[in-house]
């Protein structure tokens, strides 16, 4: 009794802070809707972000490498439930997303500790 | 016209089980908007990568939460074994979805509870707490805990289920039917919880896609998307359909819950049925190598495990997206127009786990 598609394996494709915003537009125009926003670090101060989208049953993400300094853009302003991913990664990590719709500042998660996983 | 005016409310109330703050726009009895704060109990459980290994952080993923601990441990194993390419007995697989289906089932039991609690009815709240915990007592009977059962491994699972025990179960779930009759009748036909329940805090299709809402949120608002058909475990082997409504208000939350119980019975009854002989656990050679996703159907929604591994016992990267996390912008667009009065009630529609989502 298969239902629906399986899964398979994880579908990722690799880009450049540059193109995320023409990537992440193009996906919305397809009406894929955003699953969730995560950070790694994988090195001293180095940090992989990925964006994972979902249509219907799909799943697919995008993989941001960046360094401690680079700041990335915001994509609130094309899917606007990102906030709460962005400030989560700022918030954990400290990784430093640019206009963020709603910008808690650090302050989404009242922790004792700034940035824990950085 | 009076003015706005900000309210604090929580993260201590009387109707919130876990602690949430909201600062609540609100102008007269109306709700203008509703801007969260989380945080207060974070545990930082995913940084625990770094002491414990793959094989370990099963137990760690279980204790995301006390309600829907067994999925954590299985969407996380899941991932693990997709990296690892384990093929899980077939016994594993049902046993573990029988298990989901048995937490889902407390877990929405729990939350008929807590509706008729935030309602003021008593009663009800304690009957529908009573049959949760038969529930309970068939999961103690088979792993030996109420709250963390510790019986999902990478390749299986830690012991068996006796094949006189599953018959048992099946006996008590179909002598629960009759249980859950009596008590889902209130809800759906009294007029005190309809008038609580019927027109508030309406979420349509549209706002219900575009806010990325999961679980019994969503599909009451007449969107069939249900983790489960993409056939994890045994879930592609049972005959079953997502439940859905079309309201979109809180009356179609609670009416989709309702459905999802007895659609649990049934499928915890198939999985009984069909449960083939064998071993419960493969073996586990070497390390992770590698990145997984894994997303599972939880009570509250779709939650998304996310495995990074670089063929080391420790892992790199270990990301739960719980559902009450996706769920939170749902809410806070369905506060909007409401009455004060209704924000505690509508806070529950979504069954909210502050627990997982402070994982």
């Amino acid at each position: 009794m298969r239902h629906a598609i399986d899964p398979g394996p994880m579908a990722v494709e690799d880009i450049t802070p540059d193109v995320l915003l023409d990537k992440v537009t193009n996906l919305k125009y397809k009406e894929w809707r955003l699953m969730q926003i995560c950070a790694t670090k994988v090195g001293e101060d180095r940090y992989e972000v990925l964006y994972t989208f979902g249509h219907g049953y799909k799943m697919f993400s995008y993989r941001l490498t960046i360094s401690d300094e680079d700041k990335i853009n915001s994509i609130t302003s094309i899917y606007d439930i990102a906030y709460l991913y962005e400030n989560e990664m700022h918030d954990m990590f400290g990784i430093q997303v640019e206009m963020i719709n709603i910008d808690f500042k650090g302050h989404l998660f009242r922790m004792g500790r700034e940035t824990p996983f950085k | 016209m009076s003015k706005i005016s900000v309210v604090p409310f929580g993260p201590q109330h009387p109707v919130l089980p876990e602690p949430i703050h909201l600062d609540l726009v609100i102008q007269d009895e109306k709700v203008l908007s509703a801007i969260p704060s989380i945080g207060f109990v974070h545990r930082g459980l995913e940084s625990l990568v770094d002491k414990r290994d793959f094989k370990e952080m099963v137990l760690v993923a279980e204790r995301i939460c006390g309600i829907c601990s067994f999925g954590h441990g299985m969407g996380y194993c899941e991932a693990v074994e997709k990296i690892m390419n384990i093929t899980v007995p077939d016994r594993a697989r049902f046993l573990r979805t029988m298990f989901q289906e048995m937490s889902r089932l407390h877990s929405h039991t729990m939350w008929l509870g807590l509706a008729a609690d935030a309602f003021g009815y008593e009663s009800l709240f304690m009957e529908c707490w009573r049959i949760r915990e038969k529930i309970l007592d068939m999961l103690e009977m088979a792993t030996g805990g109420r709250v963390i059962f510790s019986i999902c491994d990478v390749g299986g699972l830690r012991k068996d289920v006796p094949d006189e025990m599953l018959a048992e179960f099946d006996r008590r779930f179909a002598a629960l039917k009759s249980d859950y009759d009596h008590v889902t009748e209130i809800f759906l036909n009294d007029d005190a919880v309809k008038s609580r329940l019927c027109g508030v805090g309406v979420m349509t299709i549209q706002q219900a896609n575009d806010l990325g809402c999961c679980g019994p949120f969503l599909r009451a608002s007449g969107v069939r998307r249900d983790a489960r058909m993409t056939n994890y475990e045994a879930y592609g082997e049972l005959d079953f359909e997502p439940v859905t409504a079309n309201e979109g208000d809180s009356y179609a939350r609670c009416k989709v819950r309702i459905g999802e119980i007895y659609q649990s019975i049934d499928l915890i009854r198939q999985c009984i049925a069909k449960m083939p002989a064998g071993e419960v656990q493969a073996p586990v050679k070497g390390l992770p190598d590698g990145e997984y996703m894994m997303r599972i159907e939880q009570p509250r929604g779709e939650a998304l495990y996310y495995v990074k591994a670089n063929g080391t016992k420790n892992l790199t990267r270990f990301r739960v997206r719980t559902p009450t996390f996706a769920n939170i912008p749902g809410l806070m667009e369905i506060m909007k127009g409401t009455e004060v009065a209704d924000v505690a009630t509508l806070i529950l529609t979504i069954d909210p786990c502050i627990s997982c989502t402070e994982r």
